[in-house]
């Protein structure tokens, strides 16, 4: 990191909590146009519970689509969070400070927001607590835990738990600092849930094993959540979805997508709250660093993907490829992710000057993640698109239905929402962490140059 | 802890050498170590201000949490398919892989909590004192507790002052020496 910027605690509390006391008219015009659009999805969804699920355009084989697209998106966003806060927290990466909060709280709206699709495509949602729990005593029916379906809510309420007590473990210093400077209200509210931190040599020995520890324990679980995600469809007998290498494959392919949200996320904050001395272009530079191992990565395992479904010539996988790849609508979308997910934005990110320019990373990392949305609209959609032998072929190709996209956009409007609420509440980038940065950061004359340094215990 | 009339006073340095400095000539003073706190807006080196390290025990909580979780996670994966027997694909009744996922997210829960619960717990949280304490210190400037100084109050203020410190908080919040 060479940029530095001494900063006095005094201004980084005035800086980072001047949105928590301050609420300037673009908050109300934000809140409210998020608001709406996720109003008119809560709409769809009540036309969904009334007329049932052939509003989206499913039959009796395409029974998962664009929802399920979603959901597979929103899980991938929120690996972003734990990939930046605990890896780097552990490999102790003075770039991660004013990240980590950030992304922490995008993995929990995201994931949030992820796991209410599966509740909407229930189409019956109200019968989820029968489901859960075992009301329906006279059927004799449970849940059947050797199913995926079934391993899935337990990784992600697990992740989204972990997160969030992540996230709130953390803030209590920032707390405590809202709380000295609040009045009114806010000083009852921050004062409540800082639980009287003041920050004493053993609060803080604690704070700092919290970090390492919590986050040695996450990562395995950030592991296992995509993995068992991707066991949603791996673990069918489907052709194209049957397969080894999903597992890796989802898991780096959300990463991708969430390191490249994070990038997104770390723009607008520094250009909405005027963050210029704590989000630098070398904290863009670093993250386009780690994405092109990342984007490498996973170009591999969709590589290892269409080659384990193309080696075995079993007739049933070269149909799915040949309609992910030959077939409209999918020649098209095929195409178009790959050039969205991978080419542009690798081609891109190579180069340091472009790194180190935070509009083209913007940019470059929303077109990254178009090509991850539409990257699981091909491996969720063509497999169950495919027309066998004895499955009702005579029904109708299944088409993107409006109220499908009105549903996605609004789980957009939720997620950035949340956001923005948390944000509003709670300073977004940890005072704390910047301020102990301050504390360790040095300089060093080596020869004719200073050279900035960290002091590592 | 909480601290009782006339008992505990704060001062409020600049410098960290400073407060080190004044831990030394306390504890030369006669107050005891663990009757000396610092407070700081943002953690410090170990060792930082030359007093006793703090010893815990928040490596037992995730062992203890990670075993509820394993055992609510064997409860519910056993229980259901023993409650609900159902035969599926002609797999056995009781399939240990398949077990195994929801018995590693329970484990992993149960260890994330119980760690969370620990460091609540083990970091004395929720403590709503009255002793002293002065809002500059999220401010970047450090407090410096004395506490259980019956009738030494005047001392350690003596020390603080002598040792650097630009305030003294007394027993009542905010209020000023």
């Amino acid at each position: 990191m060479q940029e530095r910027y001494d900063l006095a605690s005094a201004k980084i509390n005035n800086d980072l909590l001047r949105f928590a006391f301050n609420t300037p008219m673009w908050f109300w015009v934000a809140a409210i146009g998020l608001g709406l659009v996720f109003g008119a999805a809560l709409v769809c969804f009540g036309l969904m519970l009334i007329f049932g699920l052939t509003l989206l355009g499913y039959t009796n084989m395409q029974m998962w689509a664009i929802l399920i697209t979603n959901f597979v998106f929103w899980v991938g966003i929120s690996h972003a969070g734990v990939m930046i806060s605990a890896i780097l927290r552990l490999t102790q990466a003075e770039w991660r400070r004013p990240v980590t909060r950030a992304a922490e709280v995008l993995t929990v709206f995201a994931l949030a927001t992820a796991a209410t699709f599966p509740l909407i495509h229930t189409g019956r949602p109200w019968r989820v607590p029968y489901w859960v729990f075992p009301y329906d005593f006279s059927r004799g029916i449970f849940p059947d835990v050797r199913s995926a379906l079934i391993w899935d809510p337990s990784a992600i309420f697990t992740y989204l738990s972990s997160s969030a007590m992540f996230i709130y473990i953390a803030l209590i210093p920032d707390l405590a600092v809202a709380r000295d400077k609040a009045t009114g209200w806010r000083r009852q509210f921050y004062g409540l849930l800082a639980l009287g931190f003041r920050g004493t040599k053993r609060q803080w020995k604690l704070q700092i094993i919290a970090g390492i520890l919590l986050s040695g324990l996450i990562l395995p679980v950030f592991v296992s959540v995509h993995s068992i995600v991707s066991w949603d469809f791996a673990m069918a007998l489907t052709p194209g979805w049957h397969s080894t290498v999903f597992p890796p494959y989802f898991v780096i392919g959300a990463v991708h997508s969430g390191v490249s949200a994070v990038a997104t996320l770390m723009a607008i904050l520094r250009w909405v709250f005027h963050l210029e001395d704590y989000i630098t272009p070398d904290h863009f530079d670093a993250l386009g660093r780690l994405l092109i191992v990342v984007v490498n990565t996973w170009l591999f395992f969709f590589m290892m993907d269409m080659y384990f479904g193309l080696a075995g010539r079993e007739a049933s996988e070269i149909a799915v490829w040949e309609l992910r790849i030959f077939t409209y609508p999918f020649n098209i979308i095929f195409p178009l992710f790959v050039v969205t997910g991978y080419i542009i934005p690798m081609s891109f990110w190579l180069f340091k000057k472009v790194r180190r320019n935070i509009k083209i990373m913007f940019w470059t990392s929303i077109v990254a993640n178009v090509g991850m949305w539409l990257e699981r609209y091909i491996v969720i959609v063509p497999p169950v698109s495919n027309k066998r032998p004895f499955t009702f072929d005579w029904l109708p190709n299944y088409h993107i239905q409006p109220i499908e996209l009105i549903l996605v956009a609004g789980s957009f409007a939720l997620v950035s929402l949340g956001v923005l609420l948390f944000a509003k509440f709670f300073p977004i980038i940890p005072m704390f962490d910047i301020k102990e940065g301050q504390v360790l950061k040095q300089e060093v004359q080596v020869g004719r140059v200073r050279v900035p340094a960290v002091i590592r215990e | 802890m909480a601290t009782t009339a006339a008992s505990a006073i704060l001062g409020v340095f600049t410098d960290p050498t400073e407060v080190a400095d004044a831990i030394d000539n306390l504890r030369a003073a006669g107050f005891e170590g663990s009757a000396i706190k610092t407070y700081t807006d943002t953690p410090y080196p170990e060792g930082a201000f030359g007093d006793d390290p703090e010893h815990h025990r928040l490596y037992v909580f995730p062992f203890m949490g990670g075993l509820c979780g394993f055992s609510v996670g064997l409860l519910i994966t056993i229980g259901t398919q023993m409650a609900y027997p159902l035969v599926t694909g002609g797999k056995p009744i009781l399939s240990v892989p398949p077990m195994v996922h929801v018995l590693y997210e329970g484990t992993m829960l149960g260890a994330i909590l119980f760690t969370v619960l620990g460091i609540i717990f083990e970091s004395r949280l929720p403590n709503f004192t009255t002793a002293p304490y002065d809002p500059r210190i999220s401010e970047g400037y450090i407090g410096l507790l004395v506490s259980r100084a019956e009738g030494r109050i005047d001392q350690a203020e003596r020390v603080m002052r002598d040792s650097g410190a630009v305030d003294i908080v007394n027993q009542q919040p905010g209020a000023r020496r």
